[in-house]
């Protein structure tokens, strides 16, 4: 499979109050293949948001992605672009679908419009073609009665239809890959399962590659060829979906699948992870999970794990995996 | 059986709308919801938003006021009691909110938060609130040094803890959780789970544990009612609810929780069609506009189904005898 996004030892930087910095990001790789689903997986303050922030060029301020870093969609490194090079990969080669629609969308103008402009900034077509588009692709998500439904304003639509109207926007750019960022989390499992249909249909009818975020081990299963799970800034395991869920190689993964409450076998007690997610300015030395790893070694306090490759695209950042280090 | 909870009839009516106008009507929020609690239960009370489970809770306990029906408990009707005597009642009844950030005083620290009941009550002299207050602390898994500290000092899950403790402080018989893990993180989420079920084992409370995630609420529930549009449309022991479902919604809502399992093949079912208005309250079954069931008819658009018994389970579907899909959770295969 050709690599479609590329990205290199990413590291976003932020300015800490008392002097020095904060790296909520700490060396982040990822491959992204065309046609595939990647999903990025973590709890909250794990970077998986900034990571995609970082992908369209969108930290926040005063955040900085480290220029030892590199993004690269096929063959152009993003970091090296300016200005109006980098707005045209913005909406148009890399679509973003946000977490809550009703903050997205622009609550004053009709939702037919807020697509349009968008096919208006990234397309040749303009007037009636582009209009034409905006209602094609209010189509193509599954908006029934399109073109009626082109003046709706978003506070008429539910919130399945404002999440939907919200990807057409990411689709108008024609995206290479488009990144849903908790693309459900804000909508009830009858509606989420509506709108992860849709993704996956659209990927495969695109050949898009999607890069999906998640906090959700659950909803990852059955729509990602690939899970990459991070904790506290970096990529502790990378594998196939299949592979992860059958043997996760990180104690991380191991504990997070202990700690999820089971729809199909209730068992007695969940095992929890001891201790609470750290923040950024706090990362534990060596290992960032071993304050809470229920498999510590002596060395994890102490000596930075490296990254242990098992398969190709597979690897996973603990030293229980390295041959004698127990 | 002792009863402990009798909620017949609840109706939780909000008017909407004056503000503008054609913006009018009242929003039906809850519809009729009857159902019973013995002492020591968890009750599940399961829907997506807007079902009205919310409500259920916060009516029970006179935090909202219902619009008519009744809730007794221990015998008790809650509706008739004074200010004074409501007061003396909430000792016995308490609740846990899903957000620990809103739901605690940023300026209280947290031993102020726990002592409070115990002060309102007067349940103890003075000097030993401090002591009882790191009881508590320990009891629910803080180090008593958490007294001095204030809510933003805490995680998120330490603040879930200190609002459980400070519910517990007045020694509560009934205890309205109210989505209490949905803000944390999962790993988190289990320890409070395993701390509400070891609280209940210990100290015998009722649970009415409100959520939106069936997986969570099968975790603690013996029995799980599925709430939409402000009704109860299934109420069964939590093994026969997830095993057997047979309301087409409670079938829907299974079929759509995300499974961690990738090789797992399931039935699902994907919902077409909008629920009705929450202003707009139809007289037949408010699934009707979204239901898959084969055999839906004109009986069902016109004619409001009510919670019978169907082998073992309560459903509110005239067609509930019938087969409308296989079970939408198979068993596991082996591992």
């Amino acid at each position: 499979m050709s690599e479609l996004l590329e990205v290199q030892d990413l590291r976003i930087r932020f300015p800490a109050p008392g002097g020095g910095s904060s790296v909520p990001v700490d060396g982040v790789s990822l491959r992204l293949a065309r046609g595939e689903t990647l999903a990025l997986v973590g709890e909250s303050g794990s970077g998986k948001s900034l990571t995609a922030l970082a992908l369209l060029r969108l930290v926040p301020p005063p955040g900085k992605i480290d220029p030892s870093s590199r993004i690269v969609l096929e063959g152009l490194n993003l970091l090296e672009l300016q200005g109006e090079a980098m707005r045209a990969v913005r909406g148009g080669r890399i679509g973003l679908v946000f977490q809550d629609a009703m903050t997205s969308l622009n609550p004053v103008i009709s939702i037919g419009e807020q697509v349009r402009e968008t096919v208006v900034a990234h397309r040749s077509l303009r007037g009636k073609d582009a209009r034409e588009r905006a209602v094609a692709l209010l189509d193509e998500v599954g908006i029934p009665g399109a073109r009626a439904r082109y003046r709706s304003f978003p506070h008429e639509l539910s919130g399945g239809l404002r999440q939907r109207a919200l990807i057409a926007i990411a689709l108008a750019g024609e995206p290479d890959v488009l990144i849903a960022d908790e693309p459900t989390t804000a909508l009830d499992v009858t509606v989420q399962a509506q709108i992860l249909e849709l993704l996956d249909a659209l990927r495969t009818s695109r050949g898009m590659a999607v890069l999906l975020i998640s906090h959700d081990l659950g909803l990852v299963a059955g729509r990602a060829d690939r899970v990459a799970v991070m904790y506290a800034g970096q990529i502790v395991e990378e594998a196939s979906t299949s592979r992860l869920f059958r043997s996760p190689s990180h104690p991380y993964t191991r504990a997070l699948f202990g700690s999820i409450p089971r729809l199909e076998s209730a068992v007695d007690r969940l095992v929890p992870i001891a201790g609470a997610v750290p923040l950024p300015d706090a990362w534990p030395p060596a290992c960032r999970f071993h304050p809470r790893c229920p498999e510590v070694l002596p060395r994890c306090s102490v000596e930075t794990p490296p990254v242990v490759p098992l398969a190709p695209g597979e690897s996973s950042r603990c030293w229980l995996l390295v041959k004698g280090a127990r | 059986m002792t009863v402990l909870l009798e909620v017949r009839d609840l109706v939780k009516r909000f008017e909407a709308g004056g503000l503008f106008r054609g913006a009018r009507g009242a929003v039906h929020a809850v519809n009729g919801v009857s159902f019973d609690m013995t002492p020591g239960e968890t009750l599940g009370l399961v829907g997506e938003s807007g079902s009205g489970k919310s409500t259920v809770g916060r009516a029970i306990l006179r935090l909202t006021e219902k619009t008519s029906g009744e809730v007794r408990f221990d015998g008790v009707d809650v509706y008739q009691l004074s200010g004074r005597e409501l007061r003396t009642l909430r000792r016995r009844m308490q609740i846990v909110f899903q957000d620990p950030y809103s739901s605690l005083d940023p300026r209280v620290m947290a031993g102020g938060a726990v002592a409070e009941g115990l002060e309102i009550h007067r349940l103890l002299p003075k000097a030993e609130i401090r002591g009882r207050v790191a009881d508590l602390l320990q009891e629910v898994g803080l180090d008593p040094s958490f007294a001095e500290k204030f809510p933003h000092e805490c995680s998120g899950g330490q603040r879930q803890r200190i609002g459980i403790a400070r519910a517990l402080a007045v020694d509560p018989a009934f205890l309205v959780c109210d989505e209490p893990v949905s803000a944390l993180d999962v790993s988190v989420q289990a320890q409070v789970l395993n701390l509400l079920a070891d609280l209940q084992r210990r100290r015998g409370i009722a649970f009415l544990f409100i959520a939106h995630d069936l997986a969570v609420v099968r975790q603690l529930a013996h029995r799980i009612a599925v709430m939409y549009f402000g009704r109860i449309v299934e109420l069964a022991p939590t093994d026969a609810l997830i095993r057997s479902p047979r309301h087409p919604y409670t079938q829907a809502l299974l079929s759509a929780v995300p499974v961690p399992d990738p090789g797992r093949q399931r039935t699902r079912i994907v919902l077409r069609g909008d629920p009705p208005k929450p202003t707009e309250l139809p007289p037949g079954c408010p699934f009707a506009s979204r239901c898959f069931h084969p055999m839906k008819d004109a009986r069902c658009v016109s004619e409001r189904p009510l919670l019978r018994v169907v082998g073992g389970s309560e459903v509110a579907c005239h067609y509930a005898e019938h087969d409308s899909l296989q079970p939408s959770v198979p068993s596991s295969p082996a591992p």
